[in-house]
């Protein structure tokens, strides 16, 4: 569309914005608009959350009771694997970035589209059909490996759809791999004149050093199912240690993807939050380079700490010393943000509006993950709680204390962007509150857990540990409804909320500078950039 | 009731309940400003509240580098010291008695220097340094002693080891923490710590009931019993861990004690003194066991008992 065009439009918000460019399905399905393949990817990833979720709720339910409630072994077993693969795959790592990152770094950084849009659509379908095989998996019985898929038991022993459950990982990774790809393109040829590299916000910063890792670590995984598959079915044989293999060579592989994968799925959450933050204290990020730097350096030395996930493996003990060492060197980059986040508050003007207090939920719960983290890291501890539900505590602090709650801060704070409309801001702030509450109830409890020796993955466990079990359970209710009510409360908006216009948060960034929701083409014409990302205006003496 | 903290069997799991204090009050002093004054700018700078919001700068490398350099130093001395601990625990001292320790899904075998064998429990004199020599027959299990804060994966044709001196007599658990399949968390029993004198009579004693009841448990599978008597709630007959020596309720109303006579006879002639809730649905292997198969079968029914962390009643 040319800017002529453009200018015949009488009312360019409510006639070119990208909802209504087309309302047939087909306008959606074919769509190469990166914002609708977003929508696109937001509808698909809700819905294996919302399956992923029931399989939590499962898990809650039946370790109510140390003896099992309504599961026999196999089903739990199968239960809480289902859990791992749908959240970690279809919803963790295509979350942040699929949706917002493919919605707002055209945006961000002043283009009209990813480099390469038709790939971006094949990704969304690679997506739907990895997706498609785990739903048949799931619905023919399932899969009792673990996530982790850990041979020889996954490669030999176990009785589930293996093989199809790790097609449906391989086929998934492809549309990573894809979306990485297209991301580094963009960044690298799409920004708009005065765009620099010191100039674009640190969210295109996270999913420039995340599309690093997909790109680089996705392979590896694909690769190591492969080889699982052709041990399960053609006896290959090299995880087999009665055919001269190695089941540990398959955790080495295994978490040389899938380490690097925990910070595909935070690196963007930390993103998120550099945006959140800036715009609540509507003011520039304390510490720009060091952030930006510390996502690529997050990024980098992430695919050297691996073996810290087999410290009681067999691996030598020499090996598991180094890896020790460098899982407290990934810890800085980390904490460096956490310190520029609360910096930044110094002297803002903060608002408290429900993105925002997601924000801060973020900080604190990743806090919390990563200490205990950097506790794992130490060789001594980690060899009494690795296995533990000390490590589900911690990974879920990473991951849903982390990475859903900013999800949940990006739904927040762009949502007005993505609708044009405006959901109520006090409903936004119980929702934040209750998701707060509710994760802590439910998680908590479990650092105690692993501390007293329970391990996971037990359906049985001893009676002893049941209150803490109960306290969690009854923490994961909170939680579920915390989860809900965004739902009710964004789709009622979508007919009935207040329209948002352009900035309803009065915040810096070029997607705030075009109509809410934008145009299909973003922006009429190239922006030209001519000052720093964030540059809200200096804060005087007696301000509010 | 639910304890706050595990038992703590040995120094050395002394040792890492120290660690883990120390790190977690220092990570909390290290924290704690960040939580603090996120509230309190959140209170003092809210928006549409008079302050003064002047600032000097907005990035120093003089900040960026202290709070991102001393924070690491202090960590780094953790991790010398936790570092020390885990090569403490890969090297065994010399004179340690050795027991050999063989996962299978889902027990756990064990082998006393004198032969002894036990199954799913295991008995160690206090005080002595015990090496464990493992290994698995089929999937990767992990040995878990929490009482001594440790653990060790037990790999298919490969040997690892772990050591420990225990210093505190007592029943603890015994558990497999490296996911293994359907009975994954029935996988475990427990570990008596014992004075040495006392070790020295169970050496005696209790050798050869434990050697019948592992060929028990083969003839237990060899004779398909464990593929209804599968110890899982819901399945076609009753679980028999914790059995021996429990009063049985019968579909007749009647109560009788499951001792050996009573287990004998079920091998027998099952479908008399049927117990309540359960179909007389099974054989009888009157022609196909002998009695001193029995007796083996027995023998696992006991030691059956503390199957489970020994916990039912």
């Amino acid at each position: 569309m040319t800017t002529a065009d453009w200018a015949n439009v009488e009312t360019p918000e409510e006639k070119v914005s990208y909802l209504r460019a087309g309302h047939t399905l087909r306008s959606w399905l074919f769509s190469t608009d990166h914002k609708r393949i977003a929508i696109l990817y937001l509808l698909a990833i809700s819905f294996f959350f919302l399956i992923g979720g029931l399989a939590a709720a499962a898990i809650r339910i039946e370790l109510i009771s140390p003896t099992g409630v309504f599961l026999s072994n196999d089903a739990y077993n199968r239960a809480f694997t289902m859990h791992g693969i749908i959240m970690v795959w279809f919803f963790l790592i295509p979350s942040i970035p699929n949706t917002f990152g493919n919605f707002l770094i055209p945006l961000m950084i002043g283009a009209r589209d990813l480099a390469f849009p038709k790939l971006n659509l094949l990704s969304w379908y690679i997506y739907v059909i990895g997706g498609f095989v785990t739903l048949y998996a799931l619905i023919m019985g399932g899969v009792d490996t673990g996530w982790t898929f850990y041979t020889p038991l996954s490669s030999l022993y176990a009785n589930g759809h293996v093989v199809a459950v790790a097609a449906a990982v391989f086929i998934v990774g492809f549309s990573s791999i894809l979306t990485g790809v297209n991301f580094i393109v963009t960044v690298h040829k799409l920004r708009a004149p005065g765009m620099t590299w010191g100039r674009l916000p640190l969210f295109v910063w996270s999913h420039y050093a995340t599309s690093l890792v997909l790109v680089l670590a996705t392979p590896v995984l694909a690769i190591t199912l492969v080889l699982l598959a052709a041990e399960r079915l053609f006896g290959l044989g090299v995880f087999d240690p009665s055919m001269g293999g190695d089941p540990l060579l398959f955790q080495d592989l295994f978490w040389f993807y899938s380490h690097p994968a925990v910070y595909i799925m935070v690196l963007p959450a930390l993103g998120v939050v550099s945006e959140l933050v800036a715009a609540a204290a509507h003011k520039r990020v304390f510490g720009y380079w060091f952030v930006a730097y510390s996502s690529v350096a997050i990024a980098v030395i992430g695919f050297l700490v691996w073996g810290h996930h087999m410290f009681v493996s067999g691996q030598s003990p020499y090996a598991s010393a180094i890896f020790s060492f460098l899982s407290l060197v990934v810890a800085v980059p980390s904490a460096i943000k956490v310190y520029n986040w609360t910096a930044t508050l110094y002297k803002g003007s903060i608002s408290l509006d429900p993105p925002f207090l997601y924000a801060m939920g973020f900080i604190g719960l990743f806090v919390v993950g990563g200490l205990t983290g950097l506790m794992l890291a130490m060789l001594a501890i980690d060899v009494h709680v690795t296995d533990t539900y000390f490590v589900v505590a911690h990974f879920h602090y990473i991951m849903v204390g982390g990475t859903v709650t900013a999800f949940f801060g990006a739904l927040h704070f762009w949502w007005p962007k993505i609708t044009g409309r405006l959901y109520p801001l006090a409903w936004g702030r119980v929702a934040a509150v209750l998701i707060f509450v509710g994760f802590n109830f439910t998680f908590f409890p479990q650092f105690i857990l692993g501390y007293l020796g329970m391990p996971r993955r037990y359906h049985i466990y001893p009676p002893e540990f049941q209150p803490l079990h109960v306290l969690s359970s009854a923490g994961a209710s909170i939680l579920g409804l915390g989860y809900l009510f965004p739902l009710v409360y964004l789709l009622w908006s979508l007919r009935n909320g207040k329209p948002a216009g352009p900035n309803p948060w009065d915040a810096k960034g070029l997607e705030w500078t075009t109509p809410s929701p934008p145009p299909k083409h973003n922006f009429e014409e190239i922006p030209v950039v001519t000052e720093e990302a964030y540059a809200y205006p200096p804060l005087g003496e007696h301000s509010k | 009731m639910t304890p706050l903290w595990p038992p703590i069997a040995s120094h050395y799991a002394a040792h890492v309940d120290a660690l883990i204090w120390w790190y977690t009050l220092v990570v909390v002093l290290l924290t704690a400003p960040v939580f603090i004054l996120i509230a309190v700018y959140a209170l003092r700078y809210r928006r549409g509240r008079v302050a003064d919001r002047r600032l000097k700068t907005n990035s120093s490398i003089l900040i960026e580098t202290s709070w991102s350099v001393i924070p690491f130093l202090i960590t780094v001395a953790f991790f010398v010291y936790a570092a020390m601990l885990f090569f403490g625990l890969h090297n065994a001292p010399a004179n340690a008695m050795t027991i050999d320790v063989e996962g299978k899904q889902w027990m756990w075998k064990f082998e006393h220097p004198e032969g002894q064998r036990e199954l799913n429990d295991l008995h160690v004199p206090a005080g002595v340094p015990i090496k464990l020599v493992m290994t698995s027959q089929d999937v990767i299990h992990s040995f878990y002693l929490p009482a001594l804060r440790i653990k060790q994966d037990v790999l298919p044709g490969r040997y690892t080891s772990l050591w420990f001196k225990a210093d505190r007599p007592g029943r603890y658990r015994l558990m497999c923490s490296e996911f293994c399949g359907t009975d994954h968390s029935l996988m475990g029993g427990s570990i008596y710590v014992m004075q040495p004198g006392d070790y020295a009579r169970w050496l005696r004693t209790a050798g050869l009931d434990a050697s019948l009841a592992v060929r028990g448990a083969s003839l237990f599978r060899a004779l398909g019993c464990s593929g209804c008597h599968t110890g899982q709630t819901g399945s076609a007959a009753p679980d028999l861990a914790g059995l021996y020596g429990r009063p049985v309720p019968l579909s007749d109303g009647r109560v009788v004690a499951a001792d050996d006579q009573y287990i004998h006879d079920k091998i027998l002639t099952p479908n008399r003194d049927v117990p309540a809730g359960y179909p007389a649905a099974m054989p009888t292997y009157a022609h196909q066991v002998s009695e001193d198969q029995i007796l083996e079968l027995t023998a696992y029914v006991k030691s059956l008992e503390s199957a489970n962390g020994g916990t039912r009643p």
